[in-house]
């Protein structure tokens, strides 16, 4: 693996974005661990959306951060920023070096992203709930300028129990958004439990369909199935904004930390860290 | 002609004035947008929807969404005015407007009616008594509020001029226009009225032409009143409430909670630099309730009668 890589990625295969995964991974634990301090459950859930979405489907240029043709991304969930960190980092935004400052005073690694900041970070997002209304924004303006770029947007199933996520949605239907994408990190956890028991959320895939979006619900560990939706879905110029549900795992990749609510917010020790890193490096089961 | 011989004869609305500038500002400038929040009409940007239809946004009612939309737009470069009610504009969206806009010191302004105790036979929830005060204090958001339908639109002119937030506050009923259609008014410097010795008054918003009134009363009674129209109340004046603070005694006035609005900020000054005696009027700390609005101001002490009141009273026991 080569860091600082600024190179053109639309040609790179389902394997080398397989190990971008695993690279993100390694990456996003290590700076957790460094900091003691962090959301590691939720960064390893979305590790292969993100590598896909930095490696291979957005159009953007590392060495020009603000370019105004861009694709922007927008993590609504942004505690896990560490992983979007790590993206950034092996995409060449920010020397590899620095990454490891995470959470430290004076840091473009804030614990939650900070766009005046971190270059690279298109809107500082922490709070729950607020992000897909940015984005919302960012691709409004995308439409009425006339100009060709996408706005990725990240939100948590948890988050979903916000009522402004709906707002939002409501308005990506009614101005219709076909530039919009929203990923929905479906993996079931949240701090206190499953959302199943502290705030069911129904069928999340109806729920933006009956917002107007076009949807699709596909395996989120699945770097094909992601390639192939997202494909599908932007060749549908349809005015309907998208949402794709991703069904994950909270910790995927880390035996002890998978399908564990206690994972959301705690770094592991060093012990742990060590397991981590070897059951990450040995690939998804 | 000074203002205290000029007879205050037309009434506008500062919301007519927000209308009319944006309107104008819209037109000469396409990345002006307005992000409506169902109240359209009432807010009086309508001409602006009509004239300019791809500059507007109607997110219906949900406050929250637009100010993270907004923000989301001003990314892009886009200079978003959030058009909506005092009362939701600021504490509906605070939390929004707290992580997106000002977090990020992003380029959208907050432009709301109704505020204060206008929104009278409406009642208590729909009056906006707290919002300048909890918008005061976030961290790079500007506080303004114009006393009369030109200074408003001067207001509103430099508010799209300067880079970040800022909140914009209008009211919903006319009010006497005091100033020159060609008067200038800077952000952050403050708009003395008269000149006096004997105490200050400093007033802001819909109070400044009672102010005036009190004064015009007390200058007949043979005491020199300097009067200033502290139209915004971040970043204030310092300067001009230090020189109030001078003649030792100061009375505020506003509509809007003497706590954290410009009676706070203005004590505050007085405090740190423990000199001057200062009286807040406004509203005293309690919720409104659905009256006519002179009835409210009544009920607070907002009145011409109580600003000379305070006034003797301050002078007398110097």
């Amino acid at each position: 693996m080569k860091y600082n890589e600024v190179t053109e990625m639309k040609e790179i295969s389902i394997e080398e974005l397989k190990e971008k995964a695993i690279e993100l991974r390694k990456t996003a634990i290590t700076m957790i661990h460094k900091a003691q301090s962090g959301h590691p459950g939720g960064s390893l859930s979305a590790a292969d959306l993100i590598a896909v979405l930095y490696f291979k489907e957005m159009n953007v240029d590392p060495t020009n951060p603000t370019w105004e043709e861009r694709d922007r991304f927008v993590l609504s969930k942004g505690h896990v920023c560490p992983i979007q960190y790590s993206a950034l980092a092996l995409r060449g935004y920010v020397p590899y070096e620095t990454i490891y400052t995470l959470r430290e005073y004076g840091s473009p690694f804030q614990g939650h992203p900070d766009m005046k900041k971190c270059p690279g970070i298109d809107i500082s997002t922490g709070s729950l709930g607020q992000g897909l209304s940015c984005g919302v924004g960012m691709a409004i303006a995308g439409k009425r300028d006339k100009k060709d770029y996408r706005v990725f947007s990240l939100v948590g199933d948890g988050e979903c129990q916000e009522g402004q996520i709906w707002e939002a949605a409501q308005t990506a239907a009614k101005y219709q958004l076909d530039n919009l994408f929203v990923f929905v990190d479906n993996n079931r956890l949240q701090i206190d439990g499953f959302c199943e028991e502290v705030m069911p959320l129904q069928d999340l895939e109806k729920k933006f369909e009956a917002f107007g979006f076009e949807t699709k619900r596909i395996d989120g560990h699945s770097i094909e199935k992601i390639v192939d939706a997202l494909d599908e879905m932007k060749s549908q110029k349809n005015g309907k904004p998208k949402c794709i549900v991703l069904d994950t795992v909270k910790g995927k990749g880390v035996s002890y930390m998978e399908d564990v609510a206690e994972w959301h917010g705690v770094a592991p020790n060093d012990e742990e860290y060590k397991q981590a890193i070897e059951e990450i490096t040995g690939g998804l089961k | 002609m000074s203002l205290l011989e000029k007879t205050l004869t037309l009434k506008k609305a500062t919301r007519e004035a927000f209308g009319d500038e944006i309107l104008k500002l819209g037109k000469e400038n396409k990345d002006i947008y307005v992000v409506d929040i169902d109240i359209a009409k009432s807010c009086k940007t309508s001409k602006f929807l009509k004239e300019l239809p791809e500059q507007h946004i109607n997110v219906g009612i949900a406050e929250q969404n637009a100010a993270g939309l907004a923000a989301g737009l001003a990314t892009t470069g886009k200079i978003p005015f959030i058009s909506t009610y005092a009362v939701f504009g600021s504490l509906r969206m605070a939390e929004q407007i707290r992580q997106e806009v000002c977090y990020p010191n992003l380029n959208v302004k907050i432009a709301c009616s109704h505020g204060g105790l206008t929104p009278a036979n409406d009642g208590g929830s729909h009056q906006a008594i707290e919002d300048m005060g909890v918008l005061r204090s976030f961290p790079n958001m500007t506080v303004i509020m114009g006393a009369d339908y030109y200074s408003t639109r001067k207001l509103v002119e430099q508010a799209a001029l300067i880079y970040g937030p800022v909140y914009l506050r209008f009211t919903r009923d006319t009010v006497p226009v005091l100033y020159d259609e060609n008067e200038e008014f800077t952000i952050g410097k403050a708009k003395e009225l008269k000149d006096g010795n004997d105490i200050a008054i400093i007033a802001n918003g819909d109070t400044v032409h009672l102010a005036l009134e009190a004064a015009k009363e007390l200058e007949k009674e043979g005491i020199s009143v300097k009067l200033v129209d502290m139209h915004t109340i971040k970043p204030i004046d310092r300067e001009a409430v230090l020189e109030c603070l001078d003649l030792g005694s100061l009375i505020t006035i506003e509509d809007h909670n003497i706590i954290n609005g410009l009676g706070s900020a203005v004590c505050e000054i007085a405090a740190e630099e423990g000199r001057g005696k200062v009286r807040r009027i406004g509203v005293q700390d309690q919720f409104g309730q659905s009256a006519p609005y002179e009835k409210l101001l009544e009920l607070n002490g907002i009145t011409k009668e109580n600003i000379i009141k305070t006034a003797k009273h301050l002078l007398n026991t110097k």
